[in-house]
Formats: C-alpha cells, sequence, structure tokens
C-alpha cells in the first residue's frame, strides 16, 4: 500500500486549484479479492476527508455515495467546478459538522473518479480495462472501503451514511462489519434492487450499448464516448429520481423558449429541454463503462440472499444502532422497501429507528434541503456522538 | 447498559403524573419498550435519567419523527400488527401507556406483550369511574369527561374498559399482576386493591405491572 499524492481523473480539471483529494495505492499483495471469485489487483481507492481525526480516533463518520456521486462531498469539485453532492449537509457547523467529525468519502472500485474502474489502465494490457474489469458488487465496494478504513488506522466508525446505492453500502457494512459500524443511517434505500428497479437499468445499459460508439466498451482506444447512449441512460433514470408531483409543480405542460409548439421534435417542453440538459451535463463528468458497472452492482444487491433469505440474519447479534428514512414520493425506494429493513431489524432485536419523511420530491429528496430529514439526521448523529462522548 | 446519554433528563416531576408513576416502576439501566410513545416524554426520561436502553414504537409518524429528533429510538408502527415481528423475551418492560383502548385487537395485544417483555406495564382510562356511570345515567348521551375528551363517532378510544373488566382480560392472557395504581383526578397515584371495588368506582385511571404467570 503506497499513498499517491494525487489521484488521475478521466476529465480534465475544471477547478484545478480545489482540493484533488488523496489516493491509496493497494499493491500486489493486497488484492480485493471479489464476490466474483476474481481479483482486483493492484487497485487504488481515491477519497476525500473532510475535518480532523481525533485523538481517539472515535468521531470518524463514513459517507457512501450513490451512483452518480463520488467523493466530493462537500466543498468545490476539482473536475466539474460544482459544489459537491451533499455540501448542503457538510460542512464547518453543518449537520455532518466538519469541526466535530472526521468525514471519509471514497469513490466506489468500479466508479470513475479516481478509484480503479473500467475507465482505467489495466496493468496487464496499459490500456482501459473496458469490459475485461470485472463484476463488482456492493459487498466489494465495502471490502475496499474497509481496506480503506485499516489503512487510516480506524478501528470504529460512529457513522455508516449514506442514500440510495450509498444506503446498500451502509447495510453491507452493518452485515459484514458490525463492530466497526457503532451506528448506521441508510437512506432512501433497499435491500434488494426491486424487478423495477433492475428493468430501468438495464433500459439504461442498453441505451449505452447501442451507442455506435461505445464499440463493445473499447470506446476509449477508438477516442470516442458513447455519449448519445449515456445521456439517455440518464434521462432515463433521473425519471425516477423524481415524481409525478414534482414534475407537474416544476414543469407542467410549460413550453421552452417559445410561444407555441413547433410540430417538430425540438425539445417543446420544458421537462425534455431539463432532461436533455441532465444528460449533457452528465456526460461530461461519467465514464459510460462505468454506468454499467454501477448498475449492474446495485442489480445483484439482496443482503438477504446471502444469510439463507432471512433478511434479520443479516443483523444477528448486532449492536449498532441504526436509523432509516424513507420519503413518502420516493417510488424507486418505496416506503415499503425500508420498512422491511426495519422490520428485520426489529426482529434482530437491534436498536433502530425509522423515519418517512413526507415529500413530494420523489428519491432525490435525501439529496435535498428536507428539514425534518436534517432534524432527523442532526437528532440522530448527536445522540450517538454524545454517547461517544464527542464534543 | 450504559451505553445511552450521559445527560441528565427531565425530572420525573416534569413528567405526567401517570408517566412519572410508570418511571418510578422501572429498574435503572433495563431494556424497555414504549408502544405508542407519543412524543418521547417518557423514553426521554428514562433514557436521559435512568440509563435505560429504550426504543419505542408509535403510529403517528410526525411523533416518530419528532423522537428521533430527540436521539431516542423509536419506529413507527402499529401495535395490532407490529408486534409480532419482535423476538421473545427480548425486552425487561414493554410500556402501553394510554393506548390500549385504541388497538383493534387487545386481548392479541395484550398476549403479545407479554411474549416480547418479561414484564408488562399497562395503564388506561377507567370507563367506570363514577364521572362517566353518572354522565350516561343522566345525559343518556356518551360520556365525554377530562380524560375521555373525545365524541363517540370521532373518538380513537374503541375498546374502553373498567378496572375489573381489565382484570379479566389479563386473567385470560395469563398474566399475574405484581402491582396495581390507581389514578386519582389525573394528578396522584395510589395503590390499590384490584379486586376491591372502590377504586372501579373512584380511580380516574389504572396502572398495571403485569408478568406472565
Amino acid at each position: 500500500m503506497s499513498d499517491a499524492a494525487h489521484p488521475n481523473f478521466l476529465r480534465p480539471l475544471r477547478a484545478p486549484a480545489e482540493n484533488r483529494g488523496h489516493a491509496l495505492d493497494f499493491g500486489p499483495g493486497q488484492p480485493l479479492v471479489l464476490d466474483s471469485g476474481k481479483r482486483l489487483s493492484p487497485f487504488r481507492i481515491a477519497y476525500m476527508t473532510y475535518g480532523t481525526l481525533n485523538a481517539t480516533r472515535s468521531n470518524a463518520v463514513l459517507i457512501c455515495h450513490a451512483i452518480s456521486g463520488d467523493q466530493f462531498v462537500a466543498g468545490t469539485h476539482p473536475v466539474t467546478g460544482k459544489p459537491g453532492w451533499w455540501n448542503n449537509v457538510v460542512g464547518p457547523g453543518k449537520i455532518i459538522d466538519t469541526n466535530r467529525f472526521f468525514v471519509i468519502c471514497a469513490n466506489v472500485v468500479g466508479g470513475c473518479m479516481g478509484t480503479t474502474g473500467p475507465g482505467e489502465a489495466d496493468p496487464a494490457t496499459g490500456e482501459p480495462y473496458g469490459l475485461s474489469f470485472p463484476i463488482v458488487t456492493i459487498r466489494d465496494m465495502v471490502r475496499a472501503q474497509a481496506m480503506l478504513i485499516d489503512a487510516l488506522g480506524i478501528e470504529q466508525l460512529l457513522c455508516v451514511i449514506g442514500g440510495s446505492m450509498g444506503g446498500m453500502q451502509v447495510l453491507q457494512w452493518a452485515a459484514s462489519y458490525p463492530d466497526r459500524v457503532y451506528s448506521a443511517m441508510p437512506l432512501a434505500t433497499g435491500a434488494r434492487h426491486s424487478a423495477q428497479n433492475i428493468a430501468f437499468h438495464e433500459v439504461g445499459r442498453q441505451a449505452i450499448m447501442a451507442d455506435p460508439d461505445w464499440r463493445g466498451g473499447d470506446y476509449a482506444l477508438a477516442g470516442v464516448r458513447p455519449a448519445k447512449g449515456l445521456a439517455v441512460a440518464r434521462m432515463a433514470a433521473h425519471i425516477t429520481y423524481l415524481s409525478e408531483a414534482a414534475l407537474q409543480r416544476k414543469f407542467g405542460r410549460e413550453l421552452q423558449d417559445r410561444d407555441a409548439l413547433s410540430f417538430g421534435f425540438d425539445a417543446d417542453f420544458q421537462i425534455e429541454s431539463y432532461l436533455r440538459y441532465q444528460g449533457m451535463t452528465f456526460v461530461d463528468r461519467f465514464d459510460a463503462n462505468s454506468y454499467l458497472y454501477l448498475t449492474r452492482a446495485m442489480d445483484y444487491f439482496d443482503l438477504a440472499a446471502d444469510y439463507g433469505g432471512v433478511l434479520a440474519e443479516a443483523f444477528r447479534g448486532t449492536k449498532s444502532r441504526f436509523c432509516l428514512v424513507s420519503f413518502t414520493s420516493d417510488w424507486l425506494f418505496p416506503t415499503s422497501e425500508n420498512k422491511r429493513i426495519a422490520h428485520a431489524l426489529n426482529a434482530a432485536g437491534a436498536n433502530v429507528s425509522f423515519v418517512e419523511i413526507e415529500s413530494d420530491r420523489g428519491h432525490d429528496a435525501f439529496l435535498l434541503d428536507e428539514p425534518e430529514l436534517f432534524d432527523t439526521m442532526r437528532g440522530f448523529l448527536g445522540a450517538a456522538a454524545a454517547v461517544k462522548g464527542i464534543g | 447498559m450504559n451505553r445511552e446519554i450521559p445527560v441528565a433528563g427531565k425530572p420525573p416531576s416534569a413528567l405526567r403524573p401517570d408517566l412519572a408513576a410508570i418511571a418510578e416502576m422501572i429498574p435503572p439501566g433495563t431494556r424497555v419498550l414504549d408502544i405508542g410513545c407519543g412524543d418521547g416524554s417518557l423514553l426521554e426520561y428514562l433514557v436521559r435519567s435512568k440509563g435505560v436502553d429504550g426504543r419505542g414504537l408509535e403510529l403517528n409518524q410526525h411523533n416518530v419523527n419528532q423522537c428521533v429528533a430527540r436521539g431516542l429510538s423509536v419506529v413507527q408502527g402499529d401495535a395490532d400488527t407490529d408486534l409480532a415481528e419482535y423476538p421473545s423475551g427480548v425486552f425487561d418492560v414493554v410500556i402501553l401507556s394510554q393506548t390500549i383502548q385504541a388497538t383493534e385487537k387487545p386481548s392479541y395485544v395484550l398476549r403479545e406483550l407479554l411474549r416480547i417483555g418479561k414484564h408488562v406495564i399497562v395503564s388506561f382510562p377507567n370507563f367506570g369511574h363514577w364521572k362517566v356511570r353518572l354522565s350516561l345515567l343522566i345525559s343518556g348521551r356518551m360520556p365525554v369527561t377530562k380524560t375521555l375528551g373525545h365524541s363517540w363517532h370521532n373518538t380513537p378510544n374503541i375498546h374502553l374498559c373498567t378496572i375489573s373488566d381489565f382484570l379479566e382480560l389479563a386473567h385470560e392472557a395469563g398474566a399475574k399482576i405484581e402491582k396495581a395504581l390507581a389514578l386519582i383526578d389525573n394528578q396522584r397515584t395510589r395503590i390499590m386493591h384490584p379486586n376491591a371495588w372502590g377504586p372501579n368506582i373512584f380511580a380516574e385511571g389504572a396502572i398495571f405491572l403485569l408478568a406472565k404467570k
């Protein structure tokens, strides 16, 4: 293991003066053993930290990012030049207060923001992995994070927190390393990916693979990108992150920069223009093959399956405290899926809280300014910190 | 057991008298489940002042959110349907405060409580109180009193009972009574002999500490 000064990024930096974070290299002696039976070696984890680890190493909060997120939680993102994806929650004096907590967020294995993924060079060939990159799972991501936490010398995390795919990682952390997770906060997530969710992911993957520029995954060698396919995948996915009520409220049938219908296939409606913009900007910061791998990792996630089909068994004997949060209008990870986890935790005799928050903003609500979510996080994290004597 | 928050909570005197009486029955450091925990006042007191490992189950989502924001471990759920998921004997004490009369299946709920907890505390308003009896006798209409403030058509209290009724239910559910308190004028409690005729007329409410026979 060696600490590389800066991670490398697949995209040029829009804000080169900003903090690029750290990268940790795991050499041939420390392979990442994958669920598929394959080994990833060597590999690199790119990560960010915020705040300071205290003397007793007890104030570490691990944030697990969602599919389109990365390690740049707060501050300005060096690649996009935009604020980090949870900048409203993480920072000095904010809910996850970096004056009190040492916050860690690592780009997931298979990602495209510096951690080893399909866009990185395969040391065996010197060329980007493409589809020769092994399939990774949520558990593989968590295994890699545990190696990072080991390297940082942290025995137990005060809290592991994340939404959506990040929430899946939180659940996996709690199941795989119960003694290393003092408290866990999975938001807007599920212990398994539903058939409907797999279906939407498959639409996205097919859109990418149907783009002639995808070239069987070897687009990097040809110096092209399946931008159209990835944009369509993002557009389809983005709809699932919202709700009908929110779309109606924000866009309705409003026209975009025009007074009348064009009688053509331009983006007549504001919603079309909005989705096209979402697709376009995503392509600038995300790798198409990474998108294939990360959607697959989510599809494969079924925590109960690893425990004889009984979800409660995943949490048997756990001492971790849990706080689950769902949103009323989230149809991607509806309350019922979150509640299923709460029931399993109850059955395991675990210390669990479950909060459902009224919001019309769909799945994305966990990333937005939701006062009730903030109160819940503050209360839960504050209680954990108080027990641990963190000032 | 000493994992809970080491700061002082409300003194018991700041709790509603019936809740303070319940709190006094609970030994420090025990594992407690409060069903129908409301805004978490009792649970917060138990956790902060008695070092209890406390959990709550509450029907009203807004109340649940408030509890969690206060740092309590509470899940949204329904006593009528969600008790089955709790393992047997995991809690030292299970509390059902002013809730049994609002459940759909009081008998089932009581049996579940006795399964989940080593001890069970149940409190409820006494429908046999003389004011209730008098109100019905004189007005000929469903009683609306200070304790029972709802009209018959909008009350959540669908299964009101008297102290005598509850004793019968407890007996049928295989519970033995370890302690019984009468709630008088909604402000003080007094140890009662549950089988005596007095409490069923003069107590506004009752608190029972039960265990499985």
